[in-house]
C-alpha cells in the first residue's frame, strides 16, 4: 500500500483545517492534515514563549465557535472547555475611573449611569435589538451562500429560504438590520448611547481585525458578531478556552484523529498538483509528493489561488478578484509575562474584574485617531488595546502567583509609510502599548518579566497568513457572503476539480468559528459522493 | 430561622448575591456571585470551596462499633480498612433505602457517618444491645469541601502531615493546618478531584483563610449549591428527597426505592453477613427490580428543532432543576415509563442531561426514550438516550 496516498489532504492545521479534517475523516475519508509549523493551531496556538508562561500567541478568545461542530465532532469528549469571560472593563483616558460591565445586570446599569443615566436606560433596549439581529444573522453562519446572480434552482431556493427567514423579522427589525449592514459602528451605537466609554467599547468590537475605524461604514456588521453568543443561551461558546486557543486546536486535533485523520507537522506544502483541470495531490516543501483526489486549502485566498497553484490555470476574473481581495494586516499582539497580578488605578486589588476583558477604548475619537495614524502608514501612537489576563481565568497559564497578559493591539499596518518594520520599530510599537497600559495599570512596567511583540509582519512570518490579517481578509460587506473571497467562487469550490477552500477567507469569515472548515468539507464531500 | 455555620463570617463576606438557602436549618450560600458560571468552572478548572457543614454527622465508637455500622449499611464493614471511606446507602428491613452517605473508618472501632437526614435514632435502635455509642457531632464538626483539579496542589501547601500523593480516592488522613488538627477525606459531591475537610468549629475560619490565602494563586473560589448541583448531576450522584424518597418519609409504598433502583446496587454486598434489609435485597437481586436508575442524555439536535417549531433559539435553564419530568417509551406517548428527577445543562459537555428512574428494562444503556419538555408553555417530547453515569468522569478524580 502506498503510504502517500490519501482520500483527502487538508493544507494547514489551523482550527478550520482541523475542523475540515474531522468532518472528512468522519465521512470515512482517509484524511491527512499538513501543517508547516511544529505544532497545529495556525493562529490558534498556545506557546510557552518564556519558561512557565503560556502565551495565547495570536488569537486569544473563542467567540463564535459553532455548536453543531462541537456536537458533530464530540469535542467535549476530547477536552473542550470554554471558560466564562463575562466582564468588560473600560478605563477612562487618565485611568482614574472605569466603566465596568459584567453579569450583575443592575450593577452594570448603575455603572453605566455614572457616565449617563440615559445610556443606562437604553442599554436593555439595545440588547433586545441586538438579540434579534444576531438571531437573523446566526442563520447565515450555517448556510452555504447562495449566488443571487444565477438562475440555478438551488441558489434560488437558498435565496428564498433566506428571504423568508428575514421576513420573519418585524419591519422595525428589518430597518435595524439594514442599518447594521451599512452603517459605521460608531453611528450605529450612537443611535442609543451618548457616553464615551460605552460607545467606544461597543464600537471597538466593530473594528477588530479590520483596517477600518469606528466611523468607517460597514463596521456595524462586525460588531454584531459579539452578540451572536447571546443566542445560544446556556450553550454559548464565547469565552476563554482552557489552555488558550492552542488548547482548542489540541482538542480539534484529538477529535480529528479520533475520527481517523492523520496530522503531519513540519510539513509545509509547496504546491498543489494539478493535471487536466483537476488536482491529484500536493508537493511538500521537502519535495515529497502526496496524492489524493481531494485537496482542501485552509490557507488564505491569496495563498490558495496565487501561491499553491499556478494562477495561469485559473480564470482571469478570479485571479484579479483574489489579487484585489483586501488582506490589509491591521493588528498586532503584545504578550506579557508578569511577576504578579497587575492592579488597576481605578479599581485596586485583585478580583474578578481582572478575569474579563479590559478594553483600552476610552472614547470614540481615541480609536478613530488610532486609525488615523494607521491610514497614513504608521502604527497608532496611542493604540486601541483589548487586554485579557488568561492566568486569571485559567491558573495553568502561568506559575502560581504569576500572570500572563494578552494584548490585542490595533492599529499596526503591515506596510509602514517609512519603510519596512525593523526591530527598533517593533520595540517602539511595544513601548506604545505599554504606555497605554500604564495609564490604567500604573505598576505595569515594574512587573513585566518578558515581552513578546508581534507585528502583522511577524504574524505573516510565523503563521503564513498573508499580511498577517487575522481574518484572512477584511470582514467588510464587499468581501462577505457570496462575495467571499470572490463573486462566483464563494461556495468553497475552485476552478480546479477536487481542490477546495476551507479557510477564514471563505464564508462566513474569520474568528474562531470553524464554520468555513465545516462548510468547506461538507461541500467537498457532497461532490465526492 | 436558619443558623450560620462556623464559616459564616467568611461566606457572608463574599456572598454578593445574598442568595441563601436553608440547608438542614443552616444558612447555605446558593451562589456567591450574581452568576454561577465561575463557581461551576472553579469546580472543573481550578478549585472551589463549598461549605458542607449542614450535613448530618455521627460518630460511632466502642468495642462493637464495627458490628453496629455493619448491621446498618449495605456494604461490608469487615472489609473496610482503617483510613478507608465508604459511600453507601442504608435500608429498612424491607430493603428500602432510608438515606445514603459516607462512612469513614477513623480507627478500628471508630466511625464517622454523614447523612442527609437525622439518623441518630435509627443508628441507636439498630445498635440496641451492642457495646457502641452513637453521637451526633453535627454541631461539633465544621465541614468544608475543596473540589477541583487544583485542590490537591492547594492542600499540599496548606496541610501538614499528609502525603497527598499517597492519599487515594475514598481514603482519609489526619493532618494539621496552622497548628490545629484536621481530617481530610478524598471525597466529594462533584465527581472531580476533590477533598472534604473536617475540623472543630473553632478552627473553621482559620481553615477558610488559609485555603483562600494560598489558593488565590490557584484560582480558588467559593462555590454555592447552584454550581454544586450541576456538578453532581454531571457526576450522576443522587440526592435524597430529590432523586428518591427516604423510606422514612414515604407516605405510600410506591415512593420507596431499593438501592438497586437508584443506582446503588454496586454498594450492596451479597457476601457479607446479616444487615438490615438483607433478606429482601437478596430476593430482589434474584428476581430483578421493578425500577432502574438511568442517566439520560437529550438529543440536542431534536431539542433545537422543538424550539425552532416556535421560532425560538434553543433555550435551556442555566441551573440544574430538581423538578421531575415524565419519560415515555420512544414513539409511544401514551406509555409513561418513568421520570427524570434531576436535570441540567452540562456546561462542560454541552449536553442536556438528567438522572432518573425508569421501569426495567427501559433503563438499559443505549435504550431510546422520549422526555417531556415544555417550549412556550407547550408540552413536547424530546428524544433522549440512556447513557452510562457518571456523564462526566475525568481521570484526575481517581489519579
Amino acid at each position: 500500500m502506498n503510504t502517500n496516498q490519501y482520500d483527502a489532504i487538508v493544507i494547514g492545521g489551523g482550527h478550520n483545517g482541523l475542523v475540515a479534517a474531522g468532518y472528512l475523516a468522519r465521512a470515512g475519508k482517509k484524511t491527512l492534515v499538513l501543517e508547516k509549523r511544529y505544532l497545529v493551531g495556525g493562529a490558534s496556538v498556545t506557546e510557552e514563549v518564556f519558561p512557565g508562561f503560556k502565551f495565547t500567541v495570536f488569537s486569544y478568545v473563542v467567540s463564535l465557535f459553532r455548536p453543531e461542530i462541537i456536537r458533530d465532532l464530540n469535542l467535549p469528549a476530547h477536552g473542550l472547555t470554554i471558560l466564562p469571560l463575562e466582564s468588560t472593563l473600560t478605563p477612562t483616558y487618565d485611568g482614574r475611573d472605569c466603566l465596568y460591565r459584567d453579569g450583575d445586570h443592575y450593577q452594570t446599569l448603575r455603572n453605566i449611569a455614572r457616565f449617563s443615566q440615559r445610556d443606562a436606560d437604553a442599554y436593555d433596549e439595545y440588547a433586545r435589538y441586538m438579540y434579534f439581529m444576531a438571531k437573523a444573522v446566526r442563520y447565515i453562519l450555517g448556510v452555504i451562500p447562495p449566488d443571487p446572480t444565477t438562475f440555478n434552482p438551488k441558489d434560488l431556493k437558498g435565496l428564498l429560504d433566506m428571504a423568508r427567514h428575514f421576513l420573519g423579522l418585524s419591519q422595525d427589525q428589518l430597518y435595524v438590520l439594514a442599518k447594521l449592514m451599512t452603517m459605521s459602528a460608531a453611528d450605529f451605537v450612537e443611535q442609543w448611547f451618548e457616553s464615551e466609554p460605552l460607545k467606544a467599547t461597543l464600537s471597538a468590537s466593530g473594528i477588530i481585525g479590520t483596517f477600518l475605524g469606528p466611523r468607517s461604514p460597514g463596521t456595524a456588521y462586525v460588531l454584531l458578531h459579539h452578540y451572536m453568543g447571546e443566542i445560544d443561551g446556556a450553550y454559548r461558546a464565547w469565552g476563554f478556552h482552557k489552555g488558550g486557543t492552542g488548547g482548542l486546536a489540541q482538542v480539534l486535533a484529538r477529535a480529528a484523529e479520533a475520527q481517523g485523520a492523520e496530522i503531519r507537522c513540519n510539513a509545509g506544502v509547496a504546491q498543489v498538483l494539478t493535471k487536466g483541470g483537476r488536482t491529484s495531490g500536493v508537493v511538500l516543501e521537502n519535495g515529497d509528493e502526496i496524492h489524493a483526489p481531494l485537496v482542501l486549502s485552509s490557507l488564505d485566498p491569496k495563498q490558495t489561488f496565487l501561491r499553491l497553484v499556478d494562477p495561469n490555470q485559473l480564470p482571469d476574473d478570479l485571479v484579479g478578484a483574489v489579487r484585489r481581495f483586501q488582506t490589509l494586516g491591521s493588528s498586532g499582539k503584545v504578550n506579557l509575562a508578569l511577576d504578579r497580578a497587575p492592579e488597576l488605578a481605578s479599581r485596586p486589588g485583585v478580583g474578578r474584574h481582572l478575569a474579563g476583558a479590559i478594553s483600552m477604548s476610552p472614547n470614540l475619537d481615541y480609536i478613530e485617531r488610532a486609525y488615523d495614524d494607521a491610514k497614513y502608514g504608521n502604527f497608532s501612537r496611542e493604540p486601541y488595546v483589548d487586554v485579557i489576563i488568561p492566568s486569571m481565568i485559567d491558573p495553568d497559564m502561568a506559575p502560581p502567583g504569576k500572570h500572563v497578559m494578552s494584548c490585542f493591539v490595533q492599529y499596526a499596518p503591515y506596510k509602514l509609510a517609512d519603510g519596512e518594520w525593523t526591530d527598533e520599530k517593533r520595540e517602539a510599537f511595544g513601548d506604545a502599548v505599554v504606555n497605554v497600559l500604564e495609564r490604567a495599570f500604573p505598576d505595569i512596567r515594574d512587573i513585566i518579566l518578558h515581552r513578546q511583540v508581534l507585528t502583522p509582519v511577524d504574524v505573516e512570518r510565523i503563521t503564513g497568513i498573508t499580511q498577517g490579517n487575522i481574518f484572512h481578509g477584511e470582514l467588510n460587506l464587499s468581501q462577505l457572503f457570496f462575495l467571499r473571497p470572490a463573486a462566483g467562487y464563494a461556495k468553497y469550490r475552485t476552478p480546479i476539480k477536487g481542490y477546495y477552500q476551507c479557510g477564514s477567507g471563505t464564508h462566513p469569515g474569520g474568528g474562531i468559528m470553524g464554520a468555513p472548515g465545516r462548510l468547506g468539507a461538507l461541500e467537498a464531500l457532497k461532490d465526492a459522493r | 430561622m436558619p443558623l450560620p455555620t462556623p464559616f459564616h463570617s467568611r461566606t457572608s463576606a463574599v456572598c454578593d448575591s445574598y442568595e441563601w438557602r436553608n440547608w438542614s436549618g443552616f444558612l447555605s450560600a446558593g451562589i456567591y456571585e450574581m452568576s454561577h458560571d465561575r463557581e461551576y468552572y472553579a469546580i472543573r478548572n481550578s478549585a472551589a470551596l463549598i461549605d458542607v457543614t449542614p450535613l448530618f454527622k455521627y460518630e460511632v465508637s466502642g468495642p462493637d462499633a464495627a458490628r453496629l455500622v455493619d448491621r446498618v449499611i449495605t456494604r461490608d464493614v469487615t472489609r473496610q480498612r482503617v483510613g478507608q471511606v465508604y459511600y453507601t446507602p442504608w435500608c429498612d428491613s424491607r430493603g428500602k433505602v432510608i438515606d445514603d452517605g459516607t462512612v469513614s473508618r477513623l480507627d478500628t472501632n471508630h466511625f464517622r457517618i454523614t447523612s442527609a437526614d437525622p439518623s441518630g435514632r435509627w443508628f441507636q435502635d439498630v445498635g440496641y444491645g451492642l457495646n457502641a455509642t452513637v453521637t451526633n457531632v453535627t454541631a461539633d464538626l465544621a465541614a468544608l469541601a475543596i473540589q477541583g483539579p487544583r485542590s490537591r496542589a492547594i492542600l499540599k501547601e496548606v496541610v501538614g502531615g499528609i502525603d497527598f500523593d499517597q492519599l487515594k480516592y475514598f481514603h482519609l488522613a489526619q493532618g494539621t493546618v496552622d497548628g490545629f488538627p484536621i481530617t481530610v477525606t478524598r471525597t466529594g459531591y462533584t465527581g472531580d478531584l476533590g477533598y472534604e475537610l473536617w475540623v472543630q468549629p473553632e478552627y473553621a475560619e482559620r481553615l477558610w483563610d488559609c485555603l483562600v490565602d494560598r489558593g488565590a494563586r490557584h484560582g480558588i473560589l467559593p462555590a454555592g449549591i447552584i454550581a454544586l448541583d450541576i456538578a453532581r448531576v454531571e457526576a450522576g450522584l443522587i440526592m435524597l428527597a430529590v432523586d428518591y424518597v427516604s423510606s422514612d418519609h414515604a407516605v405510600i409504598e410506591s415512593q420507596k426505592s431499593s438501592p438497586y433502583e437508584i443506582g446503588l446496587g454496586w454498594a450492596v454486598s451479597p457476601s457479607k453477613g446479616g444487615f438490615i434489609g438483607r433478606q429482601a435485597l437478596m430476593t430482589e437481586r434474584e428476581k430483578g427490580s421493578t425500577w432502574g436508575f438511568a442517566g439520560i442524555q437529550y438529543d440536542w439536535n431534536a431539542l433545537e428543532k422543538l424550539f425552532a417549531e416556535e421560532d425560538l433559539p434553543p433555550h435551556v435553564a442555566g441551573r440544574a432543576s430538581r423538578s421531575a419530568v415524565p419519560v415515555y417509551e420512544a414513539g409511544n406517548p401514551g406509555h409513561q415509563i418513568g421520570q427524570i428527577t434531576s436535570h441540567t445543562f452540562s456546561p462542560i459537555m454541552k449536553q442536556y442531561i438528567g438522572i432518573g428512574t425508569l421501569l426495567n428494562p427501559h433503563a438499559q444503556i443505549g435504550n431510546r426514550v422520549d422526555v417531556e419538555v415544555t417550549v412556550e408553555f407547550k408540552r413536547k417530547l424530546c428524544p433522549a438516550i440512556i447513557v452510562p453515569t457518571p456523564f462526566f468522569d475525568p481521570p484526575r478524580k481517581k489519579s
